[in-house]
């Protein structure tokens, strides 16, 4: 049978698969964005923590997804259920971005403006509520863009730990070498990637001023 | 003689310094030891050249910069001992850039202070028409967004959100300095004329020597952050202090006030 009816034959597996992954990439960037957030701005009213938080963020990108998967699996309560892994790994992964973004976004508003703000006599937070992030928000957002995108790609690999997702389709057409069912997990992803890029590009633009 | 706060100048440095940190010993001076009074209901005009100091002294009158020695009395009150926050909504800020909030429009950008203020909404609006017809602007202005405007109603609008909560000081660290000349001469006169009816307060740093004649009731001439004489325009144009006649030369003839 073709590709398009042996995806249809077994949409009911691959829809719940999509559902799984979607709610690994949800709640993963969800969390990243929690803290991911929070610290970019504290490291523009504390450039001290600059390097460390950068830093930190940046090491754990450069750690092999598979390596954290590993490095993550005897933490307790963490790697006693594949998803609860899955889903700290791929926020830790999303958070470089979402760092480097807020700071670059708030860093980036006009020096004019922050301090005609100052001086008009605005507390630190009206001028980071009322002013900077709204005006840091399409960057901020870029990089929610760009960690959903990561997520996206990334928790095909949680498969392979057993936390679900479309990986699972992947890694058993790897298995049984069969390209059918490579493709039936690949193309919701890739489709899933695009969408995300799609739609967070388009709130991007429609959140950045001017 | 009367001390009472009203006859007390709006602002006083005695001796104030201000350094920048460099290691250990190697701190720049930017300001050394300056001791100015700026009288309530005047304009003092800071002129000076790059590096002269002026704009230093601006933003310590704001507590944007700390002084690092010497007291600066705001309001007969040592700046330190004010809260800051109150020290600079008392005190109308406008600078060469402009710096309006580009997300909002310009009735928001002027109600701002007044907003954060907690004044109710229909007083804002009031403040804002009157605020518009002041700087000379047309009441269709208010929903327009800064990039919308040109040069010299960005900078009306600046003088208009400065003004917002009546402040009885204003600074203004070169406002006209990016607009072309007519527009500038323009806002020049018309500077004229709100002082003429708000007689506030104002400091006003320039390197403009046309300007500091035009504005000024008093000039307090700066170099290498030290001041080197305070006069009104007509001692000035008659001073022969070495750095006022070097100024007056570098301006060319047919100075007035």
């Amino acid at each position: 049978m073709s590709l398009w009816q042996f995806m249809v034959h077994n949409h009911t597996e691959i829809l719940e698969l999509t559902l799984e992954h979607l709610k690994l990439v949800g709640i993963s960037t969800f969390l990243a964005v929690l803290v991911g957030i929070p610290l970019g701005i504290l490291i523009t009213r504390w450039p001290a923590l600059n390097k460390p938080v950068l830093g930190g963020a940046n090491i754990i990108q450069t750690i092999p997804s598979l390596a954290l998967f590993g490095f993550l699996l005897p933490a307790p309560w963490i790697g006693a259920r594949a998803d609860r892994l899955a889903i700290l790994a791929l926020a830790l992964y999303a958070l470089l971005p979402l760092i480097r973004n807020t700071y670059a976004g708030i860093q980036g508003v006009d020096r004019a403006i922050v301090e005609a703000g100052r001086g008009m006599g605005m507390t630190d937070c009206q001028l980071l509520f009322h002013v900077e992030l709204p005006l840091a928000l399409g960057v901020i957002i870029a990089g929610v863009r760009v960690a959903t995108v990561i997520s996206v790609g990334l928790a095909t690999i949680a498969a392979a730990i057993g936390a679900g997702g479309l990986g699972e389709y992947i890694f058993r057409g790897l298995a049984m070498v069969n390209n059918q069912v490579i493709l039936a997990g690949a193309i919701p992803a890739a489709a899933m990637a695009l969408l995300a890029d799609v739609s967070l590009g388009w709130l991007e633009k429609r959140l950045s001023p001017g | 003689m009367n001390n009472s706060p009203n006859t007390r100048p709006a602002i006083e440095f005695r001796y104030v310094s201000y350094r920048v940190n460099g290691d250990g010993d190697a701190g720049r001076e930017l300001l050394h030891d300056l001791n100015l009074e700026v009288q309530r209901g005047e304009t003092l005009v800071l002129l000076g050249r790059s590096g002269s100091g002026k704009t230093t002294t601006l933003k310590l009158i704001n507590h944007l910069l700390t002084p690092s020695s010497g007291e600066l009395l705001v309001e007969t009150r040592p700046t330190r001992d004010w809260d800051v926050i109150r020290l600079r909504r008392t005190i109308g800020y406008v600078i060469q850039e402009v710096g309006l909030f580009p997300h909002f429009t310009v009735e928001h950008n002027i109600g701002l202070v007044p907003k954060i203020e907690n004044w109710p909404a229909e007083r804002i609006r009031a403040r804002v028409g009157e605020l518009l017809e002041l700087v000379g602007l047309a009441p269709e202005i208010a929903s327009r967004y800064p990039r919308e405007l040109s040069g010299g109603q960005r900078q009306r609008v600046g003088v208009a959100r400065a003004l917002a909560a009546d402040p009885p000081i204003l600074l203004m660290d070169e406002p006209f300095g990016a607009l072309d000349l007519i527009t500038r001469v323009e806002l020049q006169r018309e500077f004229l004329n709100l002082q003429k009816r708000l007689c506030k307060t104002v400091v006003f740093v320039t390197h403009d020597l046309r300007e500091a004649l035009l504005l000024g009731t008093r000039i307090a001439l700066m170099e290498a952050g030290r001041l080197v004489t305070v006069q009104t325009p007509e001692e000035f144009l008659n001073s022969t202090e070495p750095l006022a006649t070097a100024y007056k030369d570098a301006f060319g003839g047919d100075l007035r006030i």
